[in-house]
């Protein structure tokens, strides 16, 4: 897509980075290039690789070692015992099937939950008189640049069974025993809303703000009523806004761990802190690779899903 | 006429803006109790803040912290500004996909699998972890978010300025460094803000890459907030939140002054 951001009138060939020496214009994208495939690629190999090993109570965890010294005869030797054991376990062990589809659900529950308070927020902000909206904006985005970590830390306070919302519930006399939230699904929902409200609420606005609001008016005029307006015209028209902020939110939720690990309890499933699990507690790297291998499958979806619609609305723009 | 704001856009925002603010004052509220216990007010006391200040661990890990990310956020910005530069400006060159590709796709990985790849990684080429691997690690997911927000201002940007020069017998180097940097100056001083923040605020793929004896503020207080409230914490939270509100409040105030005698 950035290609075609160069002016119509240039060719890259008359483009003043031309005249660049030719050593120095390899050098730009070399550097990063090399950067990103030695920090960014080469891992993402070993992930692959390791996820086809088997474990072994030795130093390294698995098996087999690629054993350099034989050369490429070692390198084949090892290729020869990988095998996708660690992936027939995963698919037939309950508990991590239920991890993945946990996840995918309350990913799409948080998701659904978002949505139905983003949207009237990023509405209302749309609608406030045009000097207020800045300030708005900023209150929006406050919580965004503030620590993530500290954003679920605040509610463990809230949520505990001496915390702030029992004690008030119980001084209202509106429950006679603290309610247990901390360390089960709700306390994760409580908490992946809170955090990732600013990223629906954002490009929500972003579309509701620039939407032709006349439309709406010459409707009404035509005798259409509000909500049914609200349904054929502004919902329409926020699409766009509305599948940006959920896949914004979806995507990360489905891999989240600091929220489970923080408000979940023992029994909450998410792919992301089954990972660790493995990985921290059980020690099995191949086991935990292959986890990472699946949640990036279940992730590459979405992904997809939001390059095409980028793709889509930076044509339409232009 | 129709963005008439009516009782139920009041409602949702103050609903919605009480939803996202609330926690913060409570746990502010909660930093000046003298009572350790959170359904008691001790009374006012900001004991938590002077024992703050004498606890070691939490002063090395903010240390770290802030030498991570600053050291991070400032690599970071050179790679992720000169990815930007071969995204815009470079259409053709060996692997262009994959570089594309790669410079996106460690801002939708899942956090665990980006900490976990990269501390196999230095496993396998038997690096030391600590202080430089976490460096390393942040670097590499920061430098692609730096590169994004640099590209939409270089695709912005307007090369007529760069051709200027050159035809007046500017140098291409120069002509980057007198022209096209200060441009772009603003792009690169916010992704290097939002890279330094990542950092900041990393605590999963911290906690993967790191070894024993390194730790950064915040594997410091997921530890502790794994074992609930630290009275301590509350208070580093609530100076971590000042700092946030009057960075942001004084930027945006900034960037409006800035803007106004455009208007």
């Amino acid at each position: 897509m950035s290609d075609n951001a160069l002016p119509a009138t240039q060719t890259p060939e008359t483009a003043p980075f031309s005249r660049t020496p030719r050593l120095l214009r390899a050098v730009v994208p070399a550097l990063p290039f090399l950067w990103l495939l030695i920090f960014f690629l080469t891992p993402f190999a070993i992930v692959f690789r390791m996820s086809l090993s088997q474990p072994a109570t030795a130093q390294p965890p698995y098996t087999p070692v690629i054993d350099w010294a034989q050369g490429l005869a070692g390198l084949w030797a090892a290729l020869g015992e990988l095998n996708i054991d660690n992936f027939l376990l995963l698919a037939d062990d309950y508990l991590y099937v239920a991890s993945a589809f946990s996840s995918l659900r309350m990913a799409a529950v948080s998701t659904l939950l978002l949505l139905l308070i983003g949207f009237p927020m990023a509405y209302a902000m749309a609608k406030a008189p045009e000097n207020r909206r800045p300030v708005l904006l900023v209150l929006v985005i406050l919580p965004f640049w503030t620590s993530f970590l500290i954003r679920v830390y605040a509610w463990i306070g809230i949520l505990k069974p001496e915390g702030l919302l029992n004690t008030v519930l119980i001084s209202l006399g509106l429950i006679d025993q603290p309610l247990q939230i901390v360390n089960t699904d709700i306390a994760i929902f409580i908490g992946v809303v809170y955090c990732y409200l600013p990223f629906m609420v954002l490009p929500l606005y972003a579309t509701l703000e620039k939407m032709d609001w006349t439309l709406i008016e010459a409707a009404q005029d035509l005798g259409c009523p509000p909500w049914r307006a609200f349904w054929r015209i502004t919902v329409p028209l926020a699409l766009p806004g509305i599948a940006a902020g959920a896949l914004l939110c979806f995507i990360p939720i489905v891999g989240e761990y600091v929220i489970p690990e923080l408000l979940g309890g023992p029994d909450s499933l998410m792919i992301g802190k089954t990972l660790s699990d493995e990985f921290f507690k059980n020690r099995d790297w191949p086991l935990a690779s292959a986890v990472a291998v699946v949640l990036l499958i279940i992730v590459v979806g979405p992904v997809m899903v939001y390059r095409e619609l980028e793709t889509r609305r930076l044509e339409k723009a232009r | 006429m129709t963005r008439r704001f009516t009782l139920f856009d009041t409602t949702a925002l103050t609903f919605g803006f009480a939803f996202l603010y609330v926690p913060l004052l409570v746990l502010i509220a909660y930093s000046f109790n003298d009572s350790q216990l959170l359904n008691v007010w001790g009374g006012f006391s900001t004991r938590w803040y002077v024992s703050l200040w004498h606890n070691a661990p939490l002063l090395t890990a903010l240390r770290n912290s802030l030498a991570i990310g600053f050291l991070s956020a400032a690599i970071a910005t050179f790679f992720g500004t000169l990815a930007a530069l071969a995204l815009v400006r470079y259409t053709r060159f060996w692997g262009r996909p994959l570089f594309t590709g790669m410079v996106y796709a460690p801002m939708v990985m899942p956090e665990v699998v980006t900490g976990l790849s990269l501390l196999l990684f230095f496993v396998s080429v038997g690096a030391e972890r600590g202080f430089w691997t976490v460096t390393l690690a942040h670097t590499t997911f920061t430098m692609c978010y730096i590169a994004v927000v640099v590209q939409s201002r270089l695709v912005a940007f307007d090369r007529t300025l760069e051709e200027a020069a050159q035809d007046l017998g500017c140098p291409p180097v120069r002509t980057f460094f007198t022209i096209t940097l200060p441009l772009i100056a603003p792009s690169v001083a916010a992704g290097f803000l939002l890279a330094f923040t990542l950092s900041l605020d990393d605590v999963v793929i911290a906690s993967f890459v790191t070894g024993p004896g390194t730790s950064t503020l915040p594997i410091e207080i997921f530890n502790r907030a794994r074992r609930g409230l630290s009275p301590e914490i509350n208070a580093l939270s609530s100076l971590m939140l000042l700092v946030v509100t009057v960075v942001v409040v004084g930027s945006s105030l900034v960037t409006k002054r800035a803007a106004l005698p455009t208007r």
